[in-house]
């Protein structure tokens, strides 16, 4: 980052940019199979409270 | 026996003319008025406008679902409403010029009891010079047919690439009061996503451009979400992703025109800018579909009710007042109209009362700010409760017995960030309720438990879950009514 950052500040240097282990839970298959059932969970609990 | 009239077979209109069909299609006449033959999934419009599916995957025919139904199938647009009769009829009725091949450009009028107006919005390209597949330089998702075109021009932009050649991408929206920035916010890292399988994503300088105030508004006042042991905004995930992907951004922004490979834009101080590109993608403002409306007499009383941007109003305080001064109570509950009682308006039909977003205004005084979003899961809500309401004034209820107010019903949104099996990715938002609400939940306007974010895997599994879930249930395959709306 000390070599590349001669220029002007610029748009990319401010927000977060995920680590390789972010990147990776991301697409990891026993990791995404736990959280497609914690988000399924999460969108129900949603649809029954938005219920009138 | 009653006749509903429903005009308009999207989201929201075939969601309540599919429950009026089962609770009360046997005893009272259900009449559908659209413009299209075909019933389009919206949200998979995007993978359409990369080549990821294909149109049929995104469309089926309406009229042999309604024949299922038992409703009538009217493949028309509605010119006015007479909710009081006229000099065609007694009673009220809705003139329609047909739009099928067999009768286009006959006109016919329709009496109804109830009349649900699910016109959803028209799409205002006139509204930018330039905009617009049609009659500009750009290219939209917002239509199966409009999705096939940005395809085969993205496809063209990224063969030209594989020759050796750099190339400008722009997505965005394309007008200062556009709604809709989610649909942009796809297509872009879909478009990120596809530049990346070819090979070409060094070639291509791929820009946002929008009128959101920060990325990550979404029309919704953006969202606060707990993650990382801090309440972060929304921004910061939406500014991180377009990092990630080497995605440069405007935001801020109302384009004013559009010329042949460029966009001109000015953004809250008043100063104007120009964006080149070779491809561009931009959501054109919405207004609702030109209808008219006359009273028993033929007094023309369309301002009565339509706002002015042609959306109809609904049980909502219209008031104007300053924003400090709005609240949840502003928000329609039934979406019934306030003179006549057999008329609803539902999905992006009806008027919001104000924006959901902080109003912003450039210098020079031009809005800068996104229109509330009501397409999705709003709006399928919104046609249930309606046609509950319906059913139950049938059997003899005094007044509208459900409601869907936005300040108090949730939304999920799965934002595909790339289309595949194992490697694919989509941003799966929650936010309850949709339009804050600062009584109930004082510090952030929404419940913290039920608003939240990821990216992953899982979301595109979802998203390709409820592609086919939705079109299932819309076809009113067995068990359709068991499954979520």
């Amino acid at each position: 980052m000390t070599a590349k950052n001669k220029e002007p500040y610029q748009q990319a240097y401010y927000p977060p940019v995920p680590t390789g282990l972010t990147r990776y839970m991301r697409t990891s298959l026993l990791w995404q199979h736990y959280r497609f059932w914690v988000i399924n969970f999460k969108i129900l609990k949603l649809l029954l409270k938005s219920h009138h | 026996m009653a006749r509903i009239i429903i005009l308009g077979a999207g989201i929201s209109g075939h969601t309540a003319a599919r429950y009026l069909g089962k609770w009360v299609g046997k005893q009272h006449e259900i009449v559908v008025v659209s413009p299209n033959a075909k019933w389009n999934w919206i949200p998979s419009n995007i993978w359409v406008g990369v080549g990821q599916m294909k149109e049929e995957q995104v469309t089926f025919e309406l009229a042999p679902i309604y024949k299922k139904l038992g409703a009538s199938f009217h493949q028309a647009k509605a010119l006015s409403i007479h909710p009081e009769g006229g000099v065609d009829a007694d009673g009220p009725y809705v003139t329609v010029e047909y739009t099928d091949a067999a009768r286009a450009g006959e006109t016919a009028i329709i009496g109804f009891d109830y009349l649900i107006n699910a016109t959803g919005p028209k799409l205002n390209f006139g509204a930018t010079p330039g905009l617009g597949p049609d009659d500009g330089y750009t290219t939209s998702v917002c239509t199966p047919g409009h999705a096939l075109h940005a395809n085969e021009q993205l496809q063209a932009t990224i063969a030209e690439m594989q020759q050796g050649a750099t190339k400008k991408l722009v997505v965005g929206t394309g007008h200062g009061m556009c709604t809709c920035q989610g649909a942009a916010f796809e297509y872009i890292y879909n478009v990120d996503h596809s530049l990346r399988e070819a090979g070409v994503r060094d070639k291509a300088q791929l820009s946002w451009i929008s009128n959101e105030y920060e990325l990550g508004d979404f029309g919704m006042g953006g969202v606060h979400i707990k993650r990382g042991g801090y309440v972060t905004n929304g921004k910061t995930f939406a500014e991180s992703l377009m990092v990630e992907r080497g995605i440069g951004w405007t935001v801020r922004a109302a384009v004013k025109r559009v010329e042949p490979g460029k966009i001109h834009y000015e953004i809250l101080d008043g100063s104007e800018h120009e964006l080149d590109f070779d491809f561009a993608m931009l959501i054109p403002p919405f207004a609702g579909q030109p209808m008219k409306a006359f009273d028993q007499a033929g007094e023309d009383i369309t301002a009565e009710l339509f706002a002015p941007n042609g959306f109809m109003k609904v049980d909502a305080d219209y008031q104007p007042k300053p924003y400090e001064d709005w609240s949840k109570a502003d928000w329609p509950n039934t979406y019934q109209t306030p003179k006549y009682k057999n008329i609803f308006a539902i999905g992006i039909a009806f008027a919001p009362p104000h924006l959901i977003s902080k109003p912003m205004q450039s210098a020079k005084g031009t809005p800068i700010n996104p229109a509330p979003p009501r397409t999705g899961m709003p709006s399928a809500a919104i046609g249930k409760a309606v046609a509950e309401s319906i059913r139950d004034i049938l059997a003899g209820a005094p007044e509208p017995t459900h409601t869907a107010n936005m300040a108090e019903m949730g939304a999920a949104c799965l934002a595909s960030t790339g289309s595949h099996i194992l490697k694919g990715t989509a941003a799966t938002m929650t936010v309850f309720p949709v339009v804050p609400d600062y009584d109930t939940y004082p510090e952030y306007g929404r419940d913290m438990d039920l608003t939240f974010g990821e990216i992953g895997l899982a979301g595109h599994w979802m998203k390709y879950i409820l592609h086919h879930v939705f079109i299932y249930q819309a076809k009113l395959r067995p068990g359709w009514s068991l499954l979520p709306d």
